[in-house]
């Protein structure tokens, strides 16, 4: 069995059991990105050398760490020093991170292999990896179609196995939803349990770093080392680390399964209801029990978010000014050289959300806007809060349809947002979310994803649920033709 | 909602974002901005009386670390990718007359 098909587990004993080397893993990665990666663009930039001299110090030591000589690719928004990090952005052409992302760092101690930078949309806005300032990344399963996004890059990779796993970002969607249209795993954990320093803000209220794998027990050991309390980021919480692999095999009977209606609407793609719904079946004869919710404020989500994200992305992205990094145009007094640098740096969709953000945050607006929208994430969260009095854990759709072709929805943004419906909510009310291969569709073979939803540091219930699902079902095993 | 999205200003807009737009892009993202203006009105239907906003989804508040200073970021390293520096610093267009 070829090395770069295998998962972290898999991979792990061979290496400990000395079978393999982390230098032949590393390689055989390296060589399925030089055969595949022309076709996908996964990545942005690599350094084989790099990566094979990561791999020779892990093979000189014990091998005893959770990730020792697993390659991981790494999405181009977390600082990982001496790498570039553009975020996909033609502004921060040519910038070298300084510092690494704590993440990066237990990453580096957990033993991993850092592969790569994954392409994304321009600071992770866009659902199709379009959005990026250096071209768009394929979908391994019909390379005519979209990989989803923000992370696509991160999802094509592990999809197309030119990555063990990989690291992406999720702020209303970035990382479940390239999962569900890529038919990886994507995990987008609970606001504040991972540390999000060295990860470049887009909307801070939201943003969560969290993993891609080709497994749920992938899913659980890669949480295992991302999560965890970190001084430098503020928002993250203060918290003792469960043990994600100790109930991960526990099964579901005896847990609530809640089906939220709202999340069953029309204009749904009918092979993904039929795959989602087939799957709601599956875990019921595993023991869940099924109860109906109801999340009553659903169909003002995508207007809370889009208010609350621009908002809040407009004041991140002041830093992109070209006085301390990135590219600069000088014009005639400082105003003038900031707003032609900007002008020239960002791209389209990014300057449509700074200006939306910027109105919502304007004198005379903010109250009608940003104000009126937090009140309404307020409500949103208590949504949740009912419905999981009645449920362990909430079953959806990841995304309305299946994956669309390149070009299909550039010019028609509101159409693009509306991708997001089911995941955003999950990002306002910090809850935590995870996406997992459910079926395909017929013809032409596309993947679909299903969503578990929990609350907030729920993780264990939702990687037990996805446990249970995953290893009664074939999904998983699929591989596309590549 | 309260204003007419007929009247955005979006020069105004622009400049608060020290953002510079050609024509064509004024044009299209004020009739995008529209687009959303008219799509978020929907919030307008929503009672909101004595809701408190959500800034943030956990409850953190006032999160603080001693006052000591500790190992950073070397100069040298961050000025390497500043657009133009000069002795320690980075080089901006002149801002007092």
């Amino acid at each position: 069995m070829s090395l770069h098909t295998q998962t972290i587990i898999e991979l792990r004993e061979q290496l400990r059991r000395g079978e393999v080397s982390a230098r032949e893993v590393t390689q055989a990665v390296l060589d399925r990105i030089q055969a595949v990666d022309d076709r996908l663009k996964a990545y942005l930039w690599l350094n084989p050398d790099d990566a094979l001299a990561q791999a020779d110090a892990i093979d000189r030591g014990s091998k005893d760490q959770p990730l020792a000589g697993i390659p991981i690719a790494i999405k181009d928004v977390l600082n990982v020093i001496g790498q570039p990090c553009t975020c996909g952005s033609k502004i921060l052409r040519g910038h070298t991170a300084v510092y690494d992302a704590t993440v990066i760092r237990q990453l580096r101690a957990a033993g991993a292999v850092l592969l790569g930078r994954t392409n994304m949309d321009e600071f992770a806005m866009g659902s199709s990896t379009e959005n990026s300032s250096w071209g768009v990344t394929r979908n391994p399963w019909d390379l005519e179609r979209i990989p989803g996004g923000s992370s696509g890059g991160s999802a094509a990779a592990v999809a197309g196995h030119e990555a063990i796993a990989a690291l992406g970002s999720d702020t209303g969607g970035s990382i479940r939803q390239p999962a569900a249209l890529t038919s990886c795993v994507g995990l987008k954990p609970t606001y504040g349990l991972v540390s999000r320093f060295g990860l470049v803000a887009f909307a801070s209220s939201l943003d969560q770093v969290g993993p891609f794998t080709k497994t749920v027990a992938d899913a659980a050991l890669l949480l295992g080392v991302l999560a965890g309390h970190d001084p430098l980021d503020s928002t993250s919480v203060p918290a003792p680390v469960p043990d994600y692999q100790e109930k991960l095999n526990a099964g579901v009977r005896g847990l609530r399964i809640g089906l939220p209606k709202e999340y069953f609407i029309p204009g749904m793609d009918r092979e993904v209801e039929a795959a989602v719904r087939a799957a709601i079946g599956q875990l019921t004869r595993l023991g869940a029990e099924v109860v109906e919710i109801s999340l009553p404020h659903t169909d003002y989500a995508v207007a809370v978010y889009y208010l609350i994200a621009t908002a809040e992305a407009s004041a991140n992205l002041a830093r992109f000014d070209g006085v301390r990094y990135g590219a600069r145009v000088r014009g005639a007094d400082v105003l003038e050289t900031y707003a032609k640098t900007r002008g020239a740096g960002f791209g389209p969709e990014v300057k449509r959300r700074i200006i939306l953000g910027t109105y919502a945050l304007s004198a005379g607006y903010h109250d009608a806007y940003y104000l009126r929208a937090q009140k309404v994430r307020t409500l949103i969260r208590r949504d949740f809060e009912q419905a999981f009095q009645k449920c362990d854990v909430i079953v959806a759709p990841t995304t309305p349809t299946p994956a669309f072709k390149i070009g299909e929805r550039v010019d028609d943004p509101l159409q693009m947002y509306l991708c997001d419906i089911f995941t955003i909510s999950v990002n306002l009310a910090g809850n935590c979310g995870l996406s997992l291969p459910c079926g395909f569709t017929a013809q032409p073979k596309l993947p679909i994803g299903l969503q578990l939803i929990g609350p907030a540091f729920a993780e264990p219930t939702l990687l037990r649920v996805a446990q249970a699902y995953e290893q009664a079902t074939p999904w998983h095993t699929e591989r596309p033709a590549l | 909602m309260p204003e007419d999205p007929n009247q955005i200003d979006i020069d105004h807009v622009a400049h608060l974002a020290r953002l510079e737009l050609t024509d064509a892009e004024k044009n299209k993202f004020a009739a995008q901005l529209k687009d959303m203006l008219v799509y978020v009105a929907k919030l307008g239907e929503v009672d909101v009386t004595g809701v408190e906003p959500t800034a943030h989804a956990v409850p953190l508040t006032n999160v603080l670390r001693p006052d000591e200073a500790r190992p950073s970021i070397d100069p040298a390293l961050v000025l390497k990718n500043a657009p133009e520096s000069a002795r320690g610093l980075f080089i901006m267009p002149k801002i007092v007359e």
